[in-house]
């Protein structure tokens, strides 16, 4: 099932992080397994890393603690190995970091460097784009992490009801597009050329941390906006080289598009005014941040949708 | 109480939606037969069992439900004849299997409203999901905005009304009944529909396997003038094409199992 909610402030940032957790709390009957986030800050920090030590079904295992610890230096000592300059670097939760790094070089090479480390993997990396996810409800997640107090323009969020994995880390959405900085993709469905696609990113030099369908959709349209197409035309296309059904959101550092397959077959509602968008698979989610009534629709099938801020 | 009160002996609930121990919040103002109550903070469940109580013991014709929040499942399963009027929107699986009441909602339904209807009157002010009337056995299910994919989908009576556009697979394997589209249809109208009528007042984008076009009848012109008539819809019924069963996917014989037997 999955739920799937974005939000986007043409007008400035707002709340996003409390928006988005409210938005994904009020649907946590469509997936209670995982929750994940897909937040646009200001940015100005330089780039923004957030990576995983370890996944926390782990925790209690022999020596959890010291490789916590070791594979904490190891990552900031293997950043500054490929030059980047590391600022801060906060343990949101014993096994997650948040790094800003000062860096301007090759970011797969930079991501490949810390994913080498056994058990790290990056969960986002790019200017703005910051990627949590973790296992439990909205809420617990964003108190785990301190997203309330998360500002910025545009975000999505999914709630994930585990059908064909694992319940971790791995399997958790938003999947962020490796190695395109700055874009992330949430998604409802089953994609049924996965295998294809994957094989066709894969030989363009493209690694996948999970056996997600969702993350190719991620990769794809990051490899097409790395190749100068527009994300309209990106989302257009992508209407027809995926199989499957599929309502996906997909975000950028400045854009905010949702396609639907052919068959309408997984739900979105969308609600829209000048000033923001809120779109998610239950209009319940978008009255969850919106105190008065409104007017929502349901895009049809092959709709390719995108709001720019 | 016990057909009200069900979900004893749960044993598992991952999603937390189960309320094995929800009763009637009462919090319904009543005066004489009619009443209503604000569903703001109230769970699904106790929303619908305040509505049964009224409607079953409390000896209430009319119920008002404020601030339903687009919540899903509301006001299923009511088998009387009584009027329910939501100010608000209801999200999904709304008024399922109802059998009798009146109801009008002023916001928009989500996915699969009225599935299985059996008789009565609904009528949604703004939008409506996919899914819309699924099953309908009968009853006037009025849609006055657009409404999403595979509307009536499997209907086997009844009529749906839709004021706005209609989405893809319009009538799938419909069976029975009518639909009367004011608008335009989305691709694969009427696919592999058995029986039953569709109209259409604007643009068809295609049509689906095995449903052809078939000329107006004055029945049906009579017929489209009164339910447009009836729910102040003023499109003239001239407009309107009307889509059938080609029936070229009739492989069987058309006789019930019982009458079969009958006749060998």
């Amino acid at each position: 099932m999955c739920g799937i909610a974005g939000v986007i402030h043409r007008d400035g940032p707002g709340d996003v992080g409390r928006e988005i957790t409210a938005m994904l709390q009020s649907m946590k009957h469509r997936g209670p397994d995982s929750t994940g986030y897909a937040l646009y800050g200001a940015g100005g920090e330089g780039m923004v890393l957030r990576v995983k030590l370890a996944d926390p079904r782990e925790r209690g295992s022999i020596g959890w603690e010291e490789d916590l610890e070791r594979r904490l230096h190891e990552v900031t000592t293997r950043l500054a190995k490929v030059g980047a300059d590391v600022g801060t670097v906060d343990r949101t939760t014993d096994y997650a970091l948040r790094a800003t790094v000062d860096f301007d070089g090759d970011l797969k090479s930079l991501v490949d460097h810390v994913e080498d480390i056994p058990g790290c993997e990056v969960l986002s990396a790019g200017s703005s784009l910051e990627i949590v996810k973790d296992l439990g409800d909205a809420e617990e997640v964003s108190r785990q992490y301190g997203l309330a107090r998360f500002c910025g323009t545009h975000a999505i969020g999914h709630v994930r009801m585990a059908t064909e994995s694992d319940v971790d880390i791995a399997g958790a959405h938003p999947y962020w597009a490796y190695p395109f900085g700055d874009v992330a993709v949430v998604h409802n469905g089953q994609l049924t050329n996965y295998h294809q696609w994957r094989r066709r990113l894969e030989r363009l030099g493209h690694r996948f941390a999970s056996e997600c369908d969702s993350e190719i959709i991620a990769v794809y349209l990051a490899e097409k906006l790395a190749n100068g197409v527009s994300l309209e035309t990106a989302v257009k296309e992508s209407l027809d080289d995926l199989d499957g059904v599929f309502t996906y959101v997909v975000v950028t550092k400045d854009s905010l598009g949702v396609a639907k397959d052919e068959m309408a077959a997984k739900p979105l509602v969308l609600y829209e005014t000048a000033s923001m968008v809120a779109l998610a698979s239950e209009e319940v989610a978008i009255r969850a941040i919106v105190d008065h009534e409104i007017e929502t629709y349901d895009p049809y099938e092959r709709e390719a949708l995108v709001w720019t801020l | 109480m016990d057909s009200v009160v069900g979900e004893r002996g749960l044993t598992y609930d991952a999603r937390g939606l189960a309320e094995p121990d929800a009763v009637a919040p009462k919090v319904a103002e009543i005066d004489g037969d009619r009443a209503s109550f604000d569903a703001t903070g109230l769970s699904t469940r106790q929303i619908n069992l305040e509505l049964r109580r009224l409607l079953y013991e409390g000896g209430v014709e009319h119920v008002t439900v404020r601030n339903p929040g687009a919540k899903h499942s509301l006001g299923v399963g009511i088998l009387r004849r009584c009027s329910i009027h939501f100010e608000g929107s209801l999200g999904y699986f709304g008024l399922g299997i109802i059998d009798g009441p009146e109801v009008t909602v002023t916001g928009r339904v989500g996915w699969s409203v009225c599935e299985n209807m059996m008789s009565g009157v609904v009528v949604v002010e703004h939008n409506a999901g996919s899914l819309t009337g699924a099953a309908l056995r009968g009853g006037d299910l009025v849609i006055r905005g657009d409404v999403g994919a595979r509307t009536g989908i499997d209907q086997k009576g009844g009529t749906i009304l839709v004021g706005g556009n209609a989405g893809l697979l319009t009538g799938f394997m419909m069976q029975r009944g009518r639909q009367i589209i004011c608008g335009d249809t989305g691709p694969g109208l009427g696919d592999s529909m058995y029986d039953g009528a569709i109209y259409v007042g604007g643009k068809v984008a295609n049509l689906g396997i095995d449903c052809v076009e078939e000329e107006l009848s004055e029945a049906d012109l009579e017929v489209l003038d009164r339910k447009l008539g009836m729910y102040g819809f003023d499109q003239p019924s001239s407009g309107f094409r009307k889509f059938v069963c080609g029936k070229v996917l009739y492989n069987y014989d058309s006789l019930e199992p019982a009458e079969r037997k009958l006749i060998l």
